[in-house]
């Protein structure tokens, strides 16, 4: 039962957020045990290069290849199979050769490559390969100036072009950020990553405690919590100026901030009162409304990023901690999560689901293995995504609702890991320190 | 081998000692008494004690001024410089008498510290131990069972002496922190922790000490005293820990 369901969850989340109507061989693909679309992807063609640096190339081809793998909606055709002669432009390709055995390739991404003067040409195209008459889906030309980030940038924005043309019409991930806690330095920081690990970047250098960030919806700012003369706050971090910004400080501790995704308002825990409660306020600041009154720990809080009337969190009102909502003014409060030690929910980006970290069977003589769940809110139907072992943690939704980014210590120490919604192509994306509370940028 | 948190902070407060005492000798060495000047008017002098009462092992610090002076002793000091202050850790009431003389005459300056009996005898004191250290000799923590922050009854005699001693020393303020073992999330444990050093609070409310001198904080698993995954190392994770503030 619980096998069907991540099924159909893993096609409902395909097509739930889209509004554009999906092509008829997507929609009887992923998740299924049907094939997946079938894409061809050669070398791009290298026409010029004056800086012998070969490897720009091979890196934009290695970053194009990994991000198409990675988007979940490809079946990404071997290049063993893949005709002698590689295309670089219209002119040559041979469209019957790769539409045929022993390719077979539903679709063609092909291109050039051009080193020259300091800047960095490239030409990309798509090719419908079973549409001979007028195959191109795509074509598209970037240039920048020659470097490694550029490289890697222009591979990105081409493989979002594909994945939003063939995976019904939600943008890629390629060019998203994770935002993570690390000690590697010494102490607990914030720090950054592309979606793919690549890029790492401390942030913070508060030699304190720094502890889970939450990107803002544009992009600009880094909420976290952490620890000051005047106890837990909540700071922020401008990524636009570089540095710490000014953020209204609470008495008590607080902690876990929430950005709604309208950037309007911060959810987050304080222990104002004495007990933790869930407030909210203003992302300017202002005053702060209080939505819980229980006398267990309330912490974790995540807005419904599709419609911010709801918010989800964590509750120890019953003892071990459970996964509720509530309506973002504190009303019509249900408790989600029915039995175990249930934390860290994150509300995917069509409203639909909840992620979470789940010890299902809590208890003495318990294995109590800490794995990452999606609930279905409303049927309340759930599927179990790691299974590896280890204890999984911090579930944050990608903001294409196909993938998922935790942290593990299935290797030992804790590491940060992304995977697609049905829990496969699992894929550690640290190394080095211990790395926890991933955080997936809104775009 | 890894250091537990007591063990770090013998070591932290051992090399503050060792600073301290340096620095005790230099200042000696490096200002002896300046030349008296020519004795001609009668000397006077003062000499009081802050605070003036104590409780055994507790210190006190003496401090005098004379003027014109070229002799100052203090009965149970000997020898003074004409101006200064020494902490002092008398075991009983004990008046410090100081004399003043030139030339012309002689002054004296009495100050009386009282020492008052605990009512529970404290472990033998060494000499010269502030507030501080008397606060983390004498405040007991409160631990507490798994995922739980109620006081259980067995630490409620600990929490009636840790009453006892604030009530003694109404001047210390002080910190709880809220801590937790490792296992559970990072964020809940936070949470947890804030109700663990708040229940540690109002216990402390309820037994008539000030909740204005009680700070709280919670560093959920943050920063474990002991750091091995054992029950017993867990158990000593999961706590309200008392911090002297001022």
């Amino acid at each position: 039962m619980t096998k069907r369901f991540a099924a159909i969850l893993f096609v409902s989340l395909l097509f739930a957020s889209s509004n554009i109507p999906a092509q008829d061989w997507i929609r009887t693909g992923t998740g299924l045990g049907v094939e997946k679309i079938r894409l061809a992807v050669p070398d791009f063609k290298l026409v010029s290069n004056d800086t012998g640096t070969p490897d720009l190339a091979a890196t934009f081809n290695t970053t194009l290849w990994n991000d198409l793998q990675f988007a979940g909606i490809f079946d990404m055709v071997s290049k063993s199979f893949y005709p002698m002669s590689v295309p670089g432009a219209p002119q040559e390709v041979h469209l019957a050769d790769w539409g045929s055995p022993p390719p077979s390739a539903n679709m063609l991404a092909f291109g050039n490559i051009g080193i020259q003067g300091g800047s960095l040409n490239v030409q990309g195209w798509l090719y419908d390969a079973k549409n001979l008459q007028s195959p191109q889906v795509l074509g598209k030309q970037y240039r920048e100036e020659a470097n490694y980030a550029n490289v890697r940038l222009i591979a990105h924005r081409f493989a979002n072009e594909i994945i939003f043309r063939l995976g019904g019409g939600i943008a890629g991930i390629a060019e998203t950020k994770i935002y993570f806690v690390s000690n590697r330095s010494g102490s607990k920081e914030i720090w950054q990553m592309d979606y793919d690990g690549a890029n790492q970047k401390q942030l913070t250098h508060l030699s304190s405690i720094a502890l889970s960030p939450h990107v803002s919806p544009d992009g600009s700012r880094v909420a976290f919590s952490g620890v000051t003369k005047e106890g837990w706050q909540i700071q922020m971090y401008s990524l636009e100026l570089g540095k710490l910004v000014t953020f209204q400080h609470f008495s008590g501790d607080n902690y876990s901030p929430s950005w709604s995704s309208d950037g309007q308002n911060i959810a987050f825990s304080s222990s104002r009162s004495g007990n933790t409660e869930i407030y909210t306020v203003g992302a300017a600041g202002g005053t702060a409304r209080r939505l819980t009154e229980s006398k267990g720990p309330d912490v974790s809080p995540t807005w419904n990023p599709k419609t911010n009337t709801q918010i989800a969190w964590v509750s120890g009102r019953t003892g071990l901690p459970q996964i509720y909502t509530m309506a973002s003014d504190g009303t019509n409060v249900v408790r989600v999560s029915d039995q175990g030690y249930a934390v860290s929910p994150s509300w995917s980006p069509n409203g639909q689901f909840l992620a979470f970290a789940w010890v299902r069977h809590y208890g003495p003589g318990e294995p109590g293995a800490s794995d990452i769940y999606v609930m279905d809110i409303a049927s309340k139907q759930w599927a179990q995504l790691t299974h590896d072992g280890g204890r999984n943690d911090f579930p944050s939704w990608a903001p294409d609702g196909r993938h998922i980014v935790f942290q593990s210590s299935r290797n030992g120490r804790v590491q940060i890991y992304s995977m697609l919604a049905d829990g496969s192509e699992v894929r550690q994306l640290t190394a080095g320190g211990e790395n926890t509370q991933p955080n997936w940028s809104f775009k | 081998m890894k250091l537990t948190r007591n063990q770090w902070m013998k070591v932290v407060l051992a090399l503050a000692v060792v600073l301290a005492v340096s620095a005790c000798g230099k200042k000696q060495v490096a200002a002896p008494p300046p030349p008296p000047p020519p004795p001609q008017l009668a000397p006077t002098a003062s000499l009081t004690a802050n605070p003036n009462t104590i409780t055994p092992g507790q210190a006190t610090t003496l401090t005098w001024n004379t003027e014109h002076a070229t002799d100052v002793t203090i009965d149970q000091l000997g020898a003074v410089d004409p101006s200064g202050s020494r902490t002092v850790t008398p075991s009983q009431s004990t008046t410090y008498h100081l004399v003043a003389k030139n030339a012309v005459g002689s002054q004296e300056a009495t100050a009386r510290v009282t020492v008052v009996q605990a009512p529970t005898p404290p472990p033998a004191q060494t000499s010269n131990q502030g507030e501080a250290q008397l606060f983390a000799q004498n405040m007991q923590d409160v631990f507490f069972a798994y995922d739980s922050y109620d006081i259980e009854p067995q630490y409620q005699k600990a929490l009636q002496a840790d009453a006892r001693f604030l009530k003694q020393h109404p001047n210390i303020k002080f910190t709880i922190e809220g801590h937790c073992d490792e296992r559970g999330s990072t964020e809940y444990n936070l949470a947890l922790g804030d109700n663990r050093a708040n229940a540690t609070k109002q216990a402390l409310v309820q037994l008539g000490i000030s909740g204005d001198r009680i700070r709280t904080i919670s560093y959920g698993k943050e920063r474990p005293f002991c750091t091995e995954s054992t029950e017993s190392c867990w158990q000593q994770n999961r706590r309200g820990h008392f911090v002297y503030q001022q």
